[in-house]
C-alpha cells in the first residue's frame, strides 16, 4: 500500500441547456425586469488603450445548422498583452466577455479593444488571442478555443506546435472584414472542425 | 495558488458524444481536444468579487416577486461551499444558478411547456462565496419537465449552476440534483457522466441540520473545482 493523494474528487459538467439564458443572460430571454443585469457586455470601457475591433462570427453544428441557443464567454488581455488582475493592467478592460448568439441567425458580436501579444518568461510571447469558451444544449462540457488575427505572425505560439495537423491552425484565425472587424466562425464538427483545447 | 493548473481527471466529466442525448450528436467535435500546460491565459480570469450584489440576488423567492408576494412551491434552502481538488476554499467566486418553476416551466421565451408561470418567480439567481468558500440560495424545489429526445423523457428536478473559480480554465457549468429522485436514473443527461460516483457527486443532500423550521428545507451541494500547483520550478512551456 502507498499513502493515499488527498484530493477531492472534481465536480463533472453536464450541458448549460436550451435556457442557459435565464441564469447568465437574463435580458436576452425575455424575463420582464430581471433581478440583475447581464455580466460581461463590456470588455473594454471607452477608456481603454488600444485599437477598437468588432468581432462577429456563428457557431455551426455537424449539419452545418448554426447554433441560435449557444452562449460565448470569452477572455482577453489589454492592449499590452497584460491580463486583467496582473499588475500594470489597463483598469478600464475587463477582459471578460459574455454573448448570446442571435435567436433567429445564430450570429454574435462583441466590441473589444485588439489584445497584445502576451510575454511569456524568457524572450517568448504568445502572439495576441482571444480565448473563447462555448457552451450550449448537446454540449456537455464547455469547449476551448482561441481566435488568433490574420496579420500576425504565429509561427512562435507554443499552443499551436502542439498541433501535428498543420492545416487545422487556420480554423483558429479569425478572417479580416475591413480595418476593424473580423469574423470568425466556429465548426463543431465535420469538415473544417475547430481545434478545440484541453486547458 | 498561482501555479499551473492540475490535469483534467481523465474519464470525469462527460464525454462530447453521448447518443441517448440526441443534441449532442452533431454537436460534439470529432477530432481529440488538443493538450497542452496552462498559461497566462487559461491561469487568469475574471474577478467578481466586487461587484456589488443586490439585497436579494441570492433569494429566488423574493427577486423576482411582487412586493409582498413569494415564489410557489416546497421552499428550499441550497447551501454548500466551493473548493478546489487540494481542499482549499475558493472565496470571492461568482456562482450563478437557474432553475424551473415549481412546476417544471422556465421564465424564458424558448420555452412552451404547457406548465404555467408562477408570476412571483423568475429563476435565476447570484452569489459570491465567503472567505471559506461558502454561499447559500433560498428558492423552491423545480419541478421535473418533460423534453423532446426520447418518446418519453423527463429530466429530474434540477438546478443549473455555473461556476467561476480564480482562472478561465477552471470555468465550470453543471447541474445539481436532488437526493432520492427516481427519475435521475433515466435521464440521458445525467447519465451521460460515465462514472456513477461522478455522478452522485451532483446530487445534493437532504440536510436537516441546516434546515429552518418551519420555513425551509436545506440541501447540501459542494462543489470542486480543479487544484492549482505549488510552483516548484519554472519551466518552459510545452512546445518552446
Amino acid at each position: 500500500m502507498v499513502q493515499k493523494l488527498d484530493r477531492l474528487g472534481l465536480t463533472p459538467s453536464q450541458t448549460a441547456g436550451p435556457y442557459v439564458h435565464i441564469g447568465l443572460a437574463p435580458e436576452a430571454c425575455g424575463i420582464e425586469k430581471p433581478p440583475f443585469p447581464t455580466l460581461g457586455t463590456e470588455i473594454a470601457g471607452p477608456a481603454a488603450k488600444g485599437t477598437r475591433i468588432t468581432v462577429r462570427g456563428r457557431v455551426v453544428d455537424g449539419g452545418d445548422l448554426p447554433l441560435r441557443d449557444c452562449l460565448i464567454e470569452t477572455w482577453q488581455a489589454d492592449a499590452a498583452g497584460i491580463y486583467p488582475g496582473q499588475q500594470g493592467a489597463d483598469p478600464a478592460v475587463t477582459g471578460f466577455g459574455r454573448f448570446p448568439a442571435d435567436f433567429t441567425s445564430g450570429e454574435f458580436s462583441f466590441e473589444t479593444v485588439r489584445p497584445g501579444a502576451v510575454d511569456l518568461p524568457g524572450d517568448q510571447a504568445i502572439p495576441p488571442h482571444i480565448s473563447f469558451w462555448i457552451f450550449a444544449r448537446g454540449i456537455n462540457h464547455g469547449l476551448h478555443t482561441r481566435m488568433y488575427f490574420p496579420e500576425d505572425n504565429l509561427s512562435g505560439d507554443p499552443l499551436l506546435a502542439r498541433i501535428e495537423h498543420r492545416d487545422r491552425i487556420a480554423t483558429l484565425v479569425a478572417e479580416a472584414r475591413g480595418e476593424t472587424e473580423y469574423w470568425f466562425e466556429i465548426r463543431l464538427q465535420g469538415a473544417g472542425e475547430t481545434v478545440f483545447f484541453d486547458i | 495558488m498561482t501555479g499551473a493548473l492540475f490535469p483534467r481527471q481523465a474519464g470525469l466529466h462527460p464525454p462530447a458524444f453521448t447518443p441517448g442525448y440526441k443534441t449532442s450528436v452533431l454537436r460534439s467535435p470529432q477530432r481529440a481536444l488538443i493538450s497542452f500546460g496552462s498559461g497566462p491565459s487559461e491561469e487568469t480570469g475574471p474577478a467578481f468579487g466586487h461587484v456589488k450584489l443586490g439585497e436579494h440576488d441570492n433569494d429566488l423567492l423574493l427577486n423576482h416577486a411582487r412586493p409582498g408576494q413569494s415564489a410557489i412551491g416546497e421552499r428550499i434552502i441550497v447551501h454548500g461551499r466551493l473548493l478546489d481538488e487540494g481542499g482549499r476554499p475558493i472565496p470571492g467566486a461568482l456562482i450563478e444558478i437557474w432553475q424551473a418553476n415549481a412546476g417544471g416551466r422556465y421564465r424564458h421565451k424558448k420555452d412552451g411547456y404547457l406548465a404555467p408561470l408562477d408570476p412571483d418567480f423568475g429563476g435565476c439567481g447570484r452569489a459570491i462565496t465567503a472567505e471559506d468558500g461558502s454561499y447559500v440560495f433560498r428558492t423552491i424545489k423545480p419541478g421535473a419537465y418533460p423534453w423532446p429526445n426520447g418518446p418519453n423523457e423527463w429530466r429530474p428536478a434540477h438546478i443549473h449552476f455555473s461556476i467561476f473559480g480564480h482562472s478561465f480554465g477552471q470555468r465550470l457549468i453543471s447541474q445539481m440534483y436532488f437526493e432520492g429522485d427516481p427519475l435521475i436514473a433515466r435521464c440521458p443527461i445525467a447519465q451521460t457522466i460515465p462514472d456513477k460516483e461522478a455522478l452522485n457527486r451532483l446530487v445534493a443532500a437532504l440536510d436537516m441540520a441546516e434546515t429552518k423550521p418551519m420555513d425551509a428545507i436545506a440541501y447540501k451541494f459542494d462543489i470542486v473545482l480543479r487544484g492549482r500547483r505549488q510552483t516548484h520550478f519554472e519551466n518552459r512551456l510545452e512546445g518552446m
